[in-house]
């Protein structure tokens, strides 16, 4: 009972942790189906944030009305500016044959440097303080939360963001593996020569996954921002790179994803709790070893999988006609 | 867009990093341009070592972070030591520590065929997070978020360099950069073992074929990287500054990328373009205060500079294309002349 306690009590944040990882790993899983890694995940979560932050921080005080329903749509404008930014690295790698890696490295410096740079022009600071977050449904969500046992654990003290997430991992394991485009898409990512020779066009399939994945990693970055820090400083903690991780750890398939993303951030919560939490203190684990287990078990996960990697098998490679 | 004259703004870069230095008298501007320059030295030899073999060592900032704190833990738990005998050491761990953190990518890597780039990125984050441990439970100062100072005996820093640049902390670090890029292009084009490496990074199928250790060279390759790189924390912790800051990963280790490829991965193109970068670094913090401008404009320069060296096969492949039809046609030109 008392573990019962104790899960129910980190539920809400495990799962606040979770979703913005969970969607961006999403993103990625279209990226890389596609056949185009994308490193950059960790920019283009700090473009979501930016772009949230700044429209929240200024239009709440303008319009000052309904502040939740200027909070989703700030949620929609991160997806929008993440998925063009994104068309950087779609350029990049798709139309230019650069160095897919290198290209998402870009990225990488990029954002948190222009970011911090329109912050400072448009806001005169590179700290930005949110008035207002996502609504934390305390005391339940209604109805659900009068689920016995369930209601407890999971509609108890969570914002609505986690379920609008998973509700996206749903749409896109049907879209990957149900539907023709799905088929076409993976087909990119395992011979896009083949799927060339069958009239898919690589270009612009692999252009639209690249925009999808900018899109979810911005919905990720707002998620983020909008929940834990409520505040932009060009930093998401690494949750980029966790995605990626996750990408790799769930073997490039959404369930399994899902999975990965719940683990670290379980993971991630439990660093967080370490030092107030009686149950985790009594653990007498240093904080941490929380904090450096999704990295090291993503190193085992790759040994684990090598002999039979899932990667999709075109993955990093530019689409050369040429070379067929 | 932010409303001064471009050409101004580089002027006052290039015045603030070298000139001011060399026409008024105060060299510390010159001293902490060089400052700079040492270290993306050694940071862009570390990522162009392990490009020459084919590969990607996005962990240089992992590597270096261990590294250096190997250093300032020797540092700070031998302060009795002379300071010639406990510098050599503080170095030598420096350079151990990063050849062992990039042992790991390159072990998996050789044996194992497994993705580099994503090994260095969760190692990156697994330096971060054990020397979070280490120094907390070592060597932490009174302030919660540092390690305890390396003194004088452990310092990279030398009274009369300091003295001649007008109390810049420019150090012998500059020194050991000059000589490992020497060393390095020694290596590379002058050594069978460089040539090797060469041979697995333009093709390691013909290297194989050609009976080389294609495994123990890439090995290899990674650890000798990771030792330049281990050598850029010491150059970094024990030089430039004197303490770790914990939960901080070295950005630096990301610039060596943009150093190395636009150094074109090569030794002295690496001396240049680091040479580039530190004085863009340094006189970005000038015309910081100068015109009130954030000092990420630097930073996007050099994303962008990343950006497009990617996008240099495309250049690349474009000016191959010309040569070829220029080939062409003046083979024409020459059947037509007969």
């Amino acid at each position: 009972m008392e573990f019962y306690h104790f899960i129910q009590e980190i539920m809400p944040y495990i799962l606040g942790f979770t979703a913005p990882i969970l969607i961006t790993a999403t993103g990625g899983l279209f990226s890389e189906r596609s056949g185009v890694v994308n490193i950059g995940l960790e920019g283009l979560m700090v473009v979501g944030t930016f772009t949230s932050a700044i429209f929240v921080k200024s239009m709440v005080s303008v319009l000052g009305v309904m502040p939740q329903y200027m909070v989703w749509v700030s949620i929609l404008l991160a997806a929008l500016v993440g998925g063009l930014f994104s068309l950087l690295h779609a350029y990049a790698s798709v139309s230019l044959k650069a160095d897919q890696v290198i290209s998402g490295t870009a990225i990488n410096l990029l954002a948190p440097a222009i970011t911090l740079f329109l912050a400072e022009g448009l806001i005169g600071t590179q700290n930005i303080t949110l008035p207002v977050g996502l609504k934390r449904y305390d005391n339940g969500i209604p109805l659900l939360s009068k689920i016995p046992f369930i209601g407890e654990l999971f509609f108890t003290s969570v914002n609505l963001s986690i379920y609008f997430v998973l509700l996206i991992v749903i749409l896109a394991w049907f879209i990957i593996f149900k539907t023709s485009y799905g088929l076409r898409l993976r087909a990119c990512g395992e011979n896009p020569h083949a799927a060339d020779s069958m009239g898919v066009n690589v270009v612009r399939m692999r252009y639209q996954a690249v925009f999808i994945s900018g899109v979810l990693a911005g919905i990720g970055g707002a998620i983020f921002v909008l929940t834990y820090p409520l505040e932009f400083n060009g930093l998401v903690n690494g949750l980029g790179f966790l995605a990626l991780a996750s990408l790799i750890f769930g073997k490039w398939r959404p369930f399994n994803v899902l999975g990965a993303t719940l683990f670290f951030g379980g993971m991630s919560t439990l660093a967080t709790f370490s030092q107030v939490n009686e149950t985790i203190k009594s653990l007498q684990l240093p904080r941490e070893a929380f904090n450096i287990i999704p990295f090291i078990a993503t190193i085992i996960a790759l040994l684990v999988f090598s002999r039979n990697s899932n990667a999709p098998k075109a993955l990093g490679e530019p689409y050369d006609t040429g070379k067929r | 867009m932010m409303g001064e004259n471009p050409i101004s703004v580089y002027i006052d870069i290039i015045k603030g990093s070298i000139f001011r230095g060399l026409f008024q008298g105060d060299l510390s501007r010159l001293g902490d341009t060089l400052l700079r320059i040492t270290t993306l030295i050694l940071t862009g030899l570390a990522v162009a070592f392990a490009f020459k073999t084919g590969l990607f060592n996005i962990g240089v900032s992992g590597q270096m972070l261990f590294g250096g704190f190997l250093a300032v833990f020797v540092g700070v738990q031998l302060h009795t030591l002379p300071k010639p005998l406990l510098m050599t050491i503080c170095i030598l761990v420096a350079i151990l520590g990063g050849a062992l953190w990039a042992l790991v990518p390159g072990i998996l890597k050789a044996s194992y065929r497994i993705n580099e780039v994503v090994v260095c990125i969760m190692m990156n984050y697994c330096a971060v997070w054990i020397v979070h441990y280490l120094v907390r439970t070592n060597i932490l100062s009174n302030f919660d978020t540092e390690s305890k100072r390396v003194g004088y005996n452990a310092s990279l820093r030398v009274d009369w360099m300091s003295k001649i640049f007008d109390g810049s902390v420019v150090n012998l670090s500059l020194f050991l950069a000059i000589i490992c890029a020497i060393l390095v292009w020694y290596i590379l084009e002058r050594t069978t073992f460089g040539y090797e490496l060469k041979a697995v990074g333009f093709n390691h199928n013909a290297a194989k074929y050609a009976g080389m250790k294609v495994n123990k060279n890439i090995l290899l390759s990674f650890v000798i990287s990771g030792g330049i790189a281990g050598l850029a924390g010491a150059s970094y912790y024990i030089g430039f500054v004197d303490h770790i800051q914990i939960g901080v990963l070295p950005t630096l280790g990301f610039d060596g990328i943009a150093v190395s490829l636009l150094g074109l991965n090569t030794p002295f193109g690496v001396l240049l373009s680091a040479g580039l970068f530190g004085l863009l670094r340094n006189g970005g913090d000038y015309i910081n205060a100068l015109y009130n401008m954030p000092k990420q404009f630097v930073d996007i320069l050099v994303s962008l500079i990343i950006y497009f060296a990617a996008a240099s096969l495309l250049i690349r492949s474009f000016l191959h294309k010309l040569s070829k039809r220029y080939r062409n046609q003046s083979i024409e030109l020459e059947k037509e002349v007969k």
